[in-house]
């Protein structure tokens, strides 16, 4: 059996929107029956990017971008909202809106919990990703935004072949759902999405120097994580859960240093740590 | 039956942003695809370096409006049939106030070719050929024949004009001022990467990145290619630090940490890192003794000698706005590292330089790169773009070699390989230099210094005195443009617009593919098919002349551009367009040749390497060849031999024999054939030029944070540096899909404004929140975009991409008061040249105030 899946790779996601692109290259102005009919020339975005900018610190500033698109769902719910049978599954995994069947069924854009299904004005049509099957049944290898990927942050194939890209890029990297909390088993899992992130800059106070190359540990209700400071004193922990923690620092030289905090939200800058010289 | 992609016809083309698959059914293009590389293909190569390998990808990474190319093919924006203004007529009222305003009619192409021959006719009969003055857009359709300094150059250089010069424009910096301190005349101040991607993944430890974002400008024509260096870069351990205002598109994604000068200030903060050098003696004092000139007298400036002022960290934190700390801790991981500078997208690109004495930023990067040892394994001049393994030896021609002119700027391989029969060159001695083209219309006489043409043949040219118009040439009375509109990529464009609309201009003809600005102030418009509608021949990124051997790619793609589909409309390629006009003016043999395009591109294939390798037939029905890099491949790295003090080994073609005293292929071509601290050239011009001494400064900007009067009325920098989204002006405000990407246009009450970054604070002091229209506006103009409220750019600084294309003046055009809706975001830069003896443009330097604009939705 073949059974289409995709992954994303956000550590290697640069935001050159090709992906976007390439999928209105393909469904503007063509039509595939009985895959899917042409999509508007602007407004819909069957893969479209999400950004999140985050602020990590003064000096550190990330964009992730989130390559979103129909998530092919186990569960898909715009299949249990579809009437007559509009929406499918195919034996390999892709679910297909039927271009014809459903016509008119407007409340499939509100049914689908991702926001990847698009309302067609003209044609009176909800449409959405097709991971373009008309070309997979043609012998394609992958669908356009995965072929027009500069970076390879798109993995496409068959999980049901161990030795396919995307079976080897799963088991190495454990990728996650981007929406856990549906639990809608999507055949689309992301890796690097982003996690709460501590971080923070050492100076030494005496001098105001920025501290290089110290030591912190950070002791929490799960783990003890700990870190260097880069050339810049500054530090940063990744993927910090929730909770109490217990940062201490320590530099020969200086009295040692202890911070406690609650981590709550997303992303948690602690400011500048002046270290004083000991005794 | 089922769909199937074999039932189309796929053909190969290449743009100006990559090579392209594309397919067709009954006559229209179904999908563009970025080139696959096959088996039969060069086998890739790859670089081992520290335990990893890295092999380069096996298709084409293209830009986004490529990707969008068939949008950009089928815009509602194209112009199908000639167009005449409604209001013009060139046998009774012209009305060239009209230009903008009116409409425009249809005409025949007949009935538009015989106006614009008989201008052509009266104009030399009354004025001379001086009197028109023509000029082609940089970076137009790709294509090796019917780019402009091909069919455009040897059909005006037969007719008769004056060349409206293009500058260094992306470089100036360089160009004014590195040329002085490591020479490098002949690329116009920039240095070749050769090798540099195999000795940074081997040996360096840290990049610093100023004013450079490689992912945004991947150094010409390359876009996507050279991400994956990057990333390849970081898992080898490399650091990135990137120094911008902006935290740009490569800072976000691989940055290990941001430094923020405010803009004009850089200067400040690269003394301070030589200051820490020579204090904390941290800088390579053998390389300074042998390889470089002058290095006490730039000692004794840094270190307040010459006049007074320690350059400390102390010192350069109150003008840049870095903390000292910061600034000490950078001057010593880069002392302590095998440092890498990138500064520029391209090294010596990037905004820095294209601001108020901009060249003694770009001096400075030099000498910083000099103190640390430039060509030492690890330390060079690099910004990650270019410099991949390469067989340079194999010859294939670029655009500035001249195509069917002859005309070459550069090398000049082709023209000993007889391509064409009989070269031409211009005979008018007049040219008017772009920057102060639209003074030199409306204002003569002009007076500038340098600029003669996009010159590389020595570092004193620059220097030349020129008046405008030159001794018995006629002023301008007919403006021939052919290209995309740029006016969006000149300073003040609302000069340009002001000079369109100048009684002065009897006639001015536009040769386009789009109704964009430009063509909206023309009497009689062309209109031109793209590059999937005619054939041509070009490599991709293939740019030659100054440029030789500095592309990106990650392979050598060499494509004949097959016509996909036929001519939209009754548009047609320049070179037809040309071929018409000589016909009518008794030229067609001279500028023929007797040939139709396909047999110059075959005459063009002929003269290359080509043969050698792959059969015209294979070719023609292939559409590419990738040009194999040899399996005994040796890296020989940019500089090395300088610091190693030995003859030179990279394939560069100079310095030349005239720029030594002994050709044993050592030293650079500065006079003293070292780095010079102290710039010899600039000694014997004009030692006491005090905006461009012979050891750089840091000159305060002429209009920047110490402009204390212009600063009440316009508080914000305001920095546009080249864009991410289009090439330039091309691929704006033509409908396409680019423009659903939010970081160039926003769509807002249903029109698509340019976006405006803005910082939290700045925003909020105005009442402003993301998604707001905004007016921009200074003494010059004003422009509406939307706000995208960011903490990537720092307080009292808003950030927009330069050279929009779509002005859309809100009353009569021209006028500084007069609101573009279009984002035209060079209405308001200055016109003002870098320093006084330095005529190339500092948008860099501009202050503007932002408000909300309430008149929206009205």
């Amino acid at each position: 059996m073949t059974r289409y899946a995709m992954t994303i790779d956000l550590n290697r996601c640069i935001g050159c929107y090709n992906c976007q692109i390439a999928c209105k290259d393909e469904h503007v102005g063509n039509d595939f029956p009985p895959i899917a009919v042409s999509q508007p020339t602007f407004g819909h975005f069957w893969m479209g990017i999400e950004e999140r900018e985050r602020k990590l610190s003064p000096s550190h500033i990330r964009v992730v971008y989130i390559p979103r698109l129909c998530q092919h769902c186990g569960e898909a719910a715009c299949i249990r909202a579809a009437r007559n049978g509009a929406v499918y599954r195919r034996p390999d995994g892709i679910v297909i809106i039927d271009p014809e069947k459903a016509v008119g069924q407007k409340h499939l854009v509100e049914a689908c919990p991702n926001g990847a299904i698009f309302w067609n004005e003209a044609k009176n049509l909800p449409q959405k990703c097709t991971f373009c099957a008309h070309l997979l049944d043609d012998g394609w290898k992958e669908p356009r935004c995965v072929q027009t990927c500069p970076t390879g942050c798109l993995h496409f194939g068959d999980l049901d072949d161990p030795e396919s890209d995307i079976a080897r890029f799963r088991r190495e990297q454990q990728p996650e759902p981007l929406r856990p909390d549906l639990q809608n088993k999507p055949s689309v899992l992301y890796a690097g999405l982003p996690k709460p992130h501590v971080s923070g800059t050492v100076v030494y106070g005496d001098r105001d120097e920025l501290a290089a190359g110290v030591s912190l540990t950070l002791t929490g209700p799960s783990a003890t994580l700990t870190a260097r400071t880069d050339a810049f004193g500054d530090f940063a922990f990744d993927d910090v859960a929730p909770g109490k923690y217990s940062l201490h620092c320590s530099a020969a030289g200086y009295a040692p240093f202890t911070r406690t905090f609650d981590m709550t939200g997303d992303i948690l800058y602690l400011g500048e740590i002046l270290l004083q010289p000991a005794g | 039956m089922a769909y199937s992609t074999k039932d189309e016809q796929r053909f190969v083309n290449c743009t100006l942003s990559g090579p392209v698959e594309v397919y067709v059914r009954d006559g229209r293009i179904v999908r563009v695809l970025p080139l696959r590389y096959g088996k039969d293909d060069a086998e890739p190569w790859s670089i081992e370096a520290r335990g990893h390998t890295f092999t380069r990808p096996n298709k084409a990474s293209i830009a986004c409006w490529v990707q969008g190319a068939k949008q950009y093919v089928y815009s509602k924006d194209r112009l199908l049939t000639p167009l005449k203004r409604v209001d013009f007529d060139p046998y009774g009222k012209r009305n060239p106030e009209k230009r903008g305003i009116s409409g425009y009619e249809p005409i025949s192409w007949d009935e538009a070719l015989d106006i614009t021959v008989r201008e052509i006719v009266r104009i030399k009969e009354q004025h001379g050929p001086s009197a028109i003055a023509v000029t082609g857009s940089s970076h137009d359709s790709w294509g090796n024949i019917g780019y402009r300094m091909s069919a455009l150059d040897r059909f005006w250089n037969l007719v008769g004009c004056t060349w409206i010069d293009h500058d260094p424009e992306s470089w100036e910096g360089s160009y004014w001022g590195a040329i002085h301190a490591w020479g490098f005349h002949w690329r116009l101040g920039q240095a070749p990467a050769y090798d540099l991607l195999h000795d940074t993944f081997h040996h360096t430890e840290m990049i610093v990145f100023w004013g450079s974002d490689p992912s945004t400008t991947s150094g010409d024509y390359a876009w996507n290619e050279t991400d994956n260096w990057r990333f390849h870069m970081k898992k080898l351990g490399i650091k990135f630090v990137f120094i911008d205002p902006f935290c740009n598109f490569t800072a976000v994604i691989g940055g290990d940490t941001w430094i923020a000068p405010r803009p004009g200030t850089d200067c400040a903060l690269a003394l301070a890192i030589a200051f820490t050098w020579i204090t904390e003696g941290t800088y390579d004092r053998e390389y300074v003794k042998n390889r470089t000139y002058g290095f006490e007298k730039w000692k004794a400036y840094v270190l307040g000698e010459e006049d007074g002022v320690p350059k400390t960290p102390r010192w350069a934190e109150e003008i840049c706005g870095v903390k000292a700390r910061v600034i000490v801790a950078l001057a010593r991981e880069w002392a302590a590292r095998r440092t890498t500078l990138a500064a520029g997208g391209r090294f010596g690109m990037g905004h820095p330089g294209r601001a108020a004495y901009g060249h003694e930023w770009s001096r400075m990067m030099i000498l910083l790169l000099a103190m640390q040892g430039l060509g030492k394994p690890g330390v060079n001049a690099y910004s990650t773009t270019g410099g991949a393994p390469a067989d340079w030896s194999f010859f294939f021609p670029g655009y500035a070699d001249g195509g069917i002119s002859g005309g070459s700027s550069g090398p000049r391989e082709l023209g000993p390989r007889g391509f064409p029969d009989r070269p031409v060159s211009s005979s008018i001695r007049q040219r008017a230099n772009r920057a102060a083209f639209p003074e030199c219309v409306m204002n003569p006489p002009v007076t500038y210094r340098g600029i003669y043409g996009y010159y590389g043949q020595s570092a004193q040219q620059q220097f030349q005195l020129l008046t405008f118009p030159f001794e018995g040439y006629s002023t301008i009375k007919m403006v021939y443009r052919q290209g995309a509109s740029y006016i969006g990529t000149m300073m003040q464009t609302n000069r340009w617009v002001r000079m369109y609309r100048h009684p002065s201009i009897e006639f001015y003809v536009n040769q386009t593919i789009f109704n964009e600005p430009e063509a909206r102030l023309a009497d009689i418009v062309f209109p031109v098919c793209t590059n999937f509608e005619r054939y041509d021949i070009g490599e991709w990124d293939g740019i030659s002349g100054y440029s030789r051997h500095m592309g990106p790619t990650n392979a050598r793609v060499i494509v004949l551009q097959q016509k996909c589909i036929e001519p939209l409309g009754q548009s047609k390629s320049d070179y037809q367009i040309f071929t018409l006009l000589a016909e009518r003016l008794g030229i067609k043999k001279e500028f023929t040749e007797g040939r139709d395009e396909m047999q110059w591109i075959k005459r063009m294939y002929e003269v290359s390497d080509l043969p050698k390798a792959i059969s015209w037939e294979d070719f023609r029905r292939k559409g590419y060849y990738i040009v194999p890099v040899p399996k005994d491949y040796k890296p020989k790295p940019a500089f090395r031999w300088f610091y190693e003090d030995r003859p030179r080994d990279t394939p560069d073609w100079g310095p030349g024999i005239v720029d030594r005293p002994i050709n044993d292929g050592r030293g650079l071509s500065t006079p003293t054939g070292k780095i010079e601290f102290e710039a010899q050239t600039l000694v014997r011009f004009d030692p006491n030029d005090p905006e461009r001494p012979p050891v750089p400064h840091y000159i305060p900007s002429f209009e920047g944070i110490h402009s204390k009067d212009l600063l009440q009325k316009y508080p914000l920098q305001l920095i546009s540096p080249h864009p991410r989204c289009t090439f330039h002006s091309q691929n704006d405000g033509k409908s396409m899909w680019n423009e659903e990407i939010p970081h160039h246009r926003r769509l807002k009450n249903g029109y698509r404004y340019w976006v405006v970054r803005m910082n939290r604070a700045d925003a909020e002091a105005r009442g402003i929140a993301d998604g707001d229209i905004v007016k921009i506006f200074n003494d010059r103009g004003a422009v509406l975009a939307i706000t995208t409220v960011t903490e990537r750019i720092i307080p009292g600084v808003v950030h927009s991409y330069s050279s929009g294309g779509g002005y859309d003046p809100m009353g009569e055009p021209g006028r500084p008061t007069t609101v573009d809706r279009g984002g035209t975001i060079n209405q308001l830069t200055s016109a003002r040249f870098l320093s006084k003896n330095c005529a190339g443009m500092a948008p860099g330097s501009c202050l503007v105030q932002v408000e909300k604009w309430t008149e929206e939705g009205k």
